[in-house]
């Protein structure tokens, strides 16, 4: 085993039981590890503990409305796509609470503020999720007002990526410019290699921590077919995609077509019950509750996960601005892909594809622009 | 003001057509119910104690639907007692399941069941109280959920607006983290259309969602037969379960009837 520290950028190779070795580390160093695991019929981010935890050998099929696990018939640990839910709930919770506080006389008094975060880290982070967290980082705390909640949450995070070699039908990331290959970000980057007795990682150092806990696992220095396997493995997937948006000036594109017929179609469609949002790895809206006690002694003030489909998002003074659901179709999928430039430099849409496989009404959002951009400029 | 007793609003229980689990609710209220008494001067409440203070009140529960021409009438008088006039559940609020006579011939139903038929003086719907008239707040499920009973109170008593959602009950399902077993199994589920409140009990245990908070805030029923279709379910099957609890609540009803013509 080379035992001097692996440099930042450099590339290794560990086999699949270094990847034990890999848990154990991040969970001496305290974090505590969540990664993909099997449970109620998808591949969730969940708490993990030992390799057994982690989805070897499942798969899936995604549809519009559809997820199906699937069981592979080789032992892949990473060649399942996107799960229902991804590293948000974790960096951006969806219900917490903000603070606790009981009367004083005229006064009150804050009780406790919440507990500080666990250190998580993150095993699995695909490159459309890493750009996702990268996005929900300029919203969050990219400005001059930060929320100290993903601030502590997110800066103590450790990140392993993994290069998708393998695509799912609902997957666009090519399109949105933002995988399969992972970008800048992680700690650690893995890609999967499987075949012909072998069954490996190569992995990338993205961070001196990283570079620490690569040096705790049995690891060798990738050689150059170790690299040229990787890169093959994953442009595969990019070939793989399963849907595809012609993202070029889609923000021009929706600004212009406020009336287009199209989203009156799309709204007889929509069941405005927010799961594309829910799911929706960039989605940060929240709202807030305040809650009294029957004493009127004890007040509460929690932050929820809100959604721009709901009555409440839009209410000001005199009711809610946006009643129809046309209106909040439109409001949501045009600041995915136009507004989000404007205020954020970048489109809002990774192209993780679970606002279409987690849609009960089976909308998806490739189809949608498609048939703006169709109608409107037939050419 | 919690510990002025000058100021406790006076609350009474009324109970119309109805199983009792939702005014049960407030004596399962366990462990806030001594915080309730404190908070609250029960004055008349049957089911929980013989006091019975004579009105006005400034809260009054209302349980239950309208199915009697004595319950027709005496619903008037409640709501001339009551500054504050709340329903709670799906027959108070929505008909309950018995309205399913509503759609039926409800003088065979007492011909095949009662043995003196002749004894029994019953109107041909179960109606909601809203429809007689007019109620201020509406507290959905089948039965209530008890923490929403004690939030409704708690906010009326500081003058608040009470907590309570009126979105789909899938945005209870993500923020809880369940996989919706809609998508990843093909349950039928009508959580899409359903109002949140119960903490999505069923989907959690892998059982579509039955409907019991009654239409959400912007319940698009017909794309949701659109989707039982498509997940396999008969139009008999479609009509029956928008045809529950709060089958006369007129999202439902409307999805019901349109499921039987098809």
């Amino acid at each position: 085993m080379d035992t001097t520290l692996p440099s930042v950028g450099s590339q290794a190779v560990i086999d699949f039981p270094a990847l034990s070795a890999l848990v154990s580390a991040l969970r001496r160093r305290g974090y505590q590890v969540i990664g993909p695991t099997v449970r109620d019929g998808a591949i969730t981010c969940d708490a993990i503990e030992k390799i057994e935890d982690l989805p070897i050998g499942w798969g899936d099929e995604q549809e519009s409305g559809r997820y199906r696990l699937k069981k592979r018939d080789d032992s892949a640990v990473f060649a399942y796509t996107v799960g229902p839910q991804g590293w948000k709930r974790y960096l951006h919770p969806p219900e917490l609470p903000m603070f606790e506080g009981k009367r004083d006389g005229e006064a009150f008094q804050i009780l406790r503020n919440p507990p500080s975060p666990p250190q998580y880290a993150f095993l699995g982070v695909r490159a459309c999720e890493l750009a996702a967290i990268r996005l929900q980082d300029r919203v969050l705390i990219g400005d001059r007002y930060r929320d100290p909640a993903y601030q502590a949450r997110r800066e103590g995070a450790f990140l392993v990526a993994v290069n998708c070699t393998q695509a799912g039908g609902t997957c666009f990331c090519v399109s949105m410019g933002t995988g399969p290959r992972v970008g800048a970000g992680f700690d650690l980057a893995l890609t999967e290699l499987l075949g012909a007795g072998q069954h490996s990682f190569v992995v990338e150092v993205g961070s001196k921590t990283g570079a620490a806990v690569l040096a705790e696992v049995e690891h060798r220095k990738a050689r150059k077919e170790d690299v040229k396997a990787a890169v093959a493995a994953v442009d595969a997937a990019a070939s793989q995609m399963g849907r595809s948006v012609d993202a070029k000036e889609v923000r021009d594109l929706l600004f212009d077509n406020f009336d287009h017929p199209r989203w009156d179609r799309v709204a007889a469609r929509c069941l405005s019950c927010a799961n594309c949002t829910l799911v929706c790895p960039t989605c940060f809206c929240t709202t807030v509750e305040d809650i009294t006690d029957i004493t009127g002694e004890h007040a509460e003030r929690w932050r929820k996960w809100d959604s721009c489909f709901t009555d409440g998002f839009s209410y000001i003074h005199g009711g809610s601005i946006r009643l129809s659901v046309k209106s909040r179709y439109r409001q949501w999928l045009t600041h995915k892909f136009a507004a989000w430039v404007d205020q954020f430099g970048a489109h809002g849409c990774v192209g993780c594809g679970r606002c279409i496989t987690w849609c009960p009404g089976r909308i998806d959002v490739t189809e949608e622009i498609r048939e703006i951009r169709g109608v409107a400029s037939p050419a | 003001m919690s510990s002025n007793n000058k100021t406790k609003p006076k609350v009474a229980v009324f109970k119309f057509a109805s199983c009792d689990g939702c005014q049960l609710s407030l004596l399962d209220a366990e462990d806030e119910l001594l915080a309730v008494a404190g908070a609250i001067d029960i004055a008349y409440f049957p089911e929980a104690t013989r006091t019975m203070l004579k009105g006005p009140y400034d809260i009054g529960l209302v349980e239950g639907s309208i199915t009697t021409h004595h319950d027709a009438e005496r619903i008037q008088q409640v709501r001339r007692q009551c500054t504050v006039l709340v329903t709670i559940g799906a027959c108070a609020t929505a008909g309950g399941i018995q309205a399913l006579r509503n759609w039926a011939d409800s003088q065979e139903y007492v011909r095949t069941i009662y043995a003196q038929p002749d004894f029994i003086q019953t109107l041909k719907m179960s109606t909601p109280i809203a429809e007689h008239v007019p109620v201020d707040f509406e507290l959905r499920g089948c039965p209530i959920n008890k923490k929403h009973l004690i939030e409704l109170i708690s906010a009326m008593l500081v003058g608040r607006k009470p907590n309570i959602p009126t979105h789909s009950l899938c945005m209870k399902c993500k923020r809880s983290g369940n996989v919706c077993i809609t998508i990843a199994r093909g349950v039928p589920c009508l959580g899409p259309v359903t109002q949140s409140g119960c903490g999505a009990l069923c989907p959690r245990f892998g059982r579509g969602c039955f409907g019991c908070y009654g239409p959400m805030e912007s319940a698009n029923t017909a794309a949701m037969t659109t989707q039982l279709r498509l997940l396999g379910q008969s139009d008999e099957e479609i009509a029956r379960a928008f045809r529950s609890f709060n089958a006369w609540s007129w999202q439902f009803r409307q999805a019901s009837e349109e499921a039987e013509r098809a």
